[in-house]
């Protein structure tokens, strides 16, 4: 999928301005973001900084004010809409720090739903779910429902389904951000292996160094610029 | 195309999935319009109720014939040489005993109301013997006709209903004197079930009317010999009179009546109507922000907007379809066959009728209820579709 430069993402000098009534926030000026498909990326920076302003530009989510978004080669930022939401369903997966699995569909359900939006039979969607979920290690809490799971699970669930659809590209915004320690491992092992065995490129924003140590790279993000090393 | 399908059903299956956890406000939206539904069927009922009263009062070739420019029976007059010739006139079906024509006295009586006492107008009708074949639907249910020539009487089904002292039997005073009922006729629930009959000339003599009469009411040879009949009446010039079908005679007289009933009875429907689209708009509106962050993240997934817009409608349509059907099954329940009297605006006196809820009037009052269904989802829809992905997925 990456482009002819073997880069995955391509941001060139993007700004992200927000309208808030009168006021202008600025959050990203001038950023230059480059990521090699098969990067493991830590994305971090003080809260409010812009890390889940500039992961929604990467995956389509948002457009920017100013500046380029290509990402497998594609100037996503040109799409419309409706364009952008058949290319988010292909190529990234989501996971975000709540989960958002949805309450009233079971494990299964929650991970076949990207599904939907393929032409797979229900068949082949079965055997994707299967496959996944036993990739996150949850083979066997495919019927339970949301409230039934722990954080951790949840969050597994929500990893499976993030890689039901086989995209490219993971977008995880702070994914141990609401889990203990040993879940925290859990799910960042499971993105590792993800990671080296599948070639998914990851971007995981982060607050944790411990969470970032397992990225094979690491960027600041402050005063939305990106740096290699902390700001203090 | 299948699979916009599939992601609509599906995400509409999640969005009503989630409806007992909003219970209270869909419930509240449901009851608001089947309200609104229940008084609008009601009210349109007593208008229908009347409409059937007034097509069941008359057969196609009935004709009635009053003094010219009088509106009502009440306010014309014909002396008894005119009567004779109006019987006379061509267009008249006829029988051995002669034409069907039966000239009519049409006076007022107090009567106290069975329900609350007070007096109210009550037609009493004096016929000729052809009056029971000229009204082909009447008919002696109890007791038996009233005797030419003696001072009886036979009171419709309705009025005998509404009007204490009206019981098989018992009598009444007309004219001074003490008359007795000795029969009960019904006339398929049309107008005259709301009259009291008796024998022309005893009613003449007791009211000292001489030979003098109001109406003649007449059975033509056919619907067809209407012109003729009439043309043949307004050329005469031994006569000033006015002569129309029996059928659009009543409708004439409760036009105005039903006129008012159908505008009130809309206006309210239409303010309670209102009153339930907002309840609906919230209910909605609530449902959309309860879910925002489930459609902020299907939209992420990368489910497009018009599945979204689509089941958040569903949703507002099915609870207005079943507010609707509620509505409709209460007032089928309370009004259908409710018997009620009014009053005929232009006789003043009191006809006697039965609220009709029909196929019509519940179709339309579902129809209305699922036009607030989606006035009420409609916007909450689009704002759903229109929230920026990023900011509705801040707003969890
Ligand atoms: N949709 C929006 N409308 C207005 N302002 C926004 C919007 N999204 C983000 N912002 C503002 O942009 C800035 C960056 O927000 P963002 O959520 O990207 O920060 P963050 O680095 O992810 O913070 P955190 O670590 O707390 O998650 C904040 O000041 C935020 O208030
Ligand atoms: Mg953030």
């Amino acid at each position: 999928m990456s482009g002819s430069n073997g880069l995955l993402v391509d941001l060139k000098n993007v700004d992200k301005v927000f309208k808030r009534g009168a006021e202008e926030i600025h959050v990203l000026g001038g950023l230059d973001l480059e990521i090699p498909e098969g990067e493991f990326l830590a994305l971090m920076g003080p809260s409010g900084s812009g890390k889940s302003t500039l992961l929604n530009l990467i995956g389509g989510l948002d457009r920017p004010s100013a500046g380029s978004v290509t990402v497998g080669g594609q100037r996503i930022d040109k799409l419309s809409d409706r364009k952008l939401a058949s290319w988010r369903a292909r190529h990234v997966g989501l996971v975000f720090q709540f989960y958002n699995l949805l309450p009233v569909l079971n494990a299964s359900r929650n991970v076949e739903l990207p599904l939907l939006l393929t032409h797979l039979s229900a068949k082949k969607r079965r055997e994707h779910v299967d496959t996944v979920m036993s990739v996150v290690g949850l083979s066997h809490r495919m019927k339970h429902y949301p409230r039934q799971l722990s954080g951790g699970e949840q969050q597994r669930v929500g990893i499976a389904r993030a890689i039901v659809t086989d995209p490219t590209l993971l977008l995880c915004d702070e994914p141990t951000g609401d889990l203990d320690r040993k879940s925290g491992d859990e799910v960042l092992e499971l993105l590792q292996t993800l990671n080296r065995e599948q070639d998914k490129t990851i971007v995981m924003v982060t607050h944790d160094p411990h969470a970032a140590a397992r990225a094979s790279r690491t960027v600041y993000l402050d005063k939305g610029q990106l740096s290699l090393e902390p700001v203090e | 195309m299948i699979n916009w399908l599939l992601q609509t059903v599906s995400v509409t299956r999640f969005s009503l999935q989630t409806l007992p956890e909003r219970k209270g406000s869909a419930l509240s939206s449901v009851f608001g319009i089947a309200g609104v539904v229940a008084v609008l069927v009601g009210v349109l009922s007593i208008a229908q109720g009347i409409r059937l009263m007034v097509q069941n009062s008359a057969d196609p070739d009935n004709a009635i014939v009053m003094r010219s420019g009088s509106d009502s029976e009440m306010m014309s007059g014909l002396g008894g040489t005119q009567a004779e010739v109006i019987t006379d006139a061509p267009g008249i079906a006829r029988d051995a005993e002669g034409a069907l024509a039966s000239p009519e006295l049409f006076v007022i009586i107090n009567l106290p109301k069975r329900s609350t006492g007070t007096d109210a107008n009550v037609p009493l009708r004096g016929v000729s013997r052809p009056a029971f074949k000229v009204r082909s639907n009447l008919e002696v249910v109890q007791g038996r006709p009233f005797e030419w020539g003696l001072a009886e009487l036979v009171v419709g089904a309705g009025a005998a209903r509404e009007f204490a002292g009206l019981d098989l039997g018992s009598s009444i005073e007309v004219g001074g004197e003490q008359w007795p009922i000795v029969g009960i006729f019904e006339a398929g629930g049309g107008i005259a079930e709301g009259e009291i009959w008796a024998d022309a000339a005893v009613v003449q003599s007791a009211y000292r009317r001489g030979n003098s009469y109001q109406s003649v009411y007449t059975k033509l040879a056919s619907s067809g010999s209407f012109t003729e009949f009439k043309d043949s009446l307004t050329a005469d010039p031994r006569l000033n009179v006015k002569v129309e079908r029996a059928a659009d005679f009543y409708s004439d007289q409760s036009t105005v009546l039903r006129g008012i009933i159908v505008g009130l009875g809309s206006l309210i429907a239409a303010l309670m109507g209102l009153g339930a689209m907002f309840g609906a708009l919230n209910t909605m509106y609530t449902a959309v922000s309860a879910r925002t962050r489930e459609i902020a993240t299907l939209r992420a997934l990368g489910f497009k907007s018009g599945p979204v817009v689509v089941s958040v409608l569903f949703e507002s349509l099915l609870l207005a379809l079943v507010g609707g059907l509620i509505g409709g099954g209460l007032a089928y329940l309370a009004f259908d066959g409710f018997r009620a009297a009014t009053i005929n605006f232009q006789s003043f006196s009191q006809i006697a009728f039965a609220f009709d809820v029909n196929a019509t009037l519940l179709k339309n009052g579902i129809v209305y209820a699922l036009l607030i269904g989606l006035v009420g989802g409609l916007f909450p829809a689009i704002r759903a579709a229109r929230l920026p992905v990023a900011t509705a997925l801040r707003e969890s």
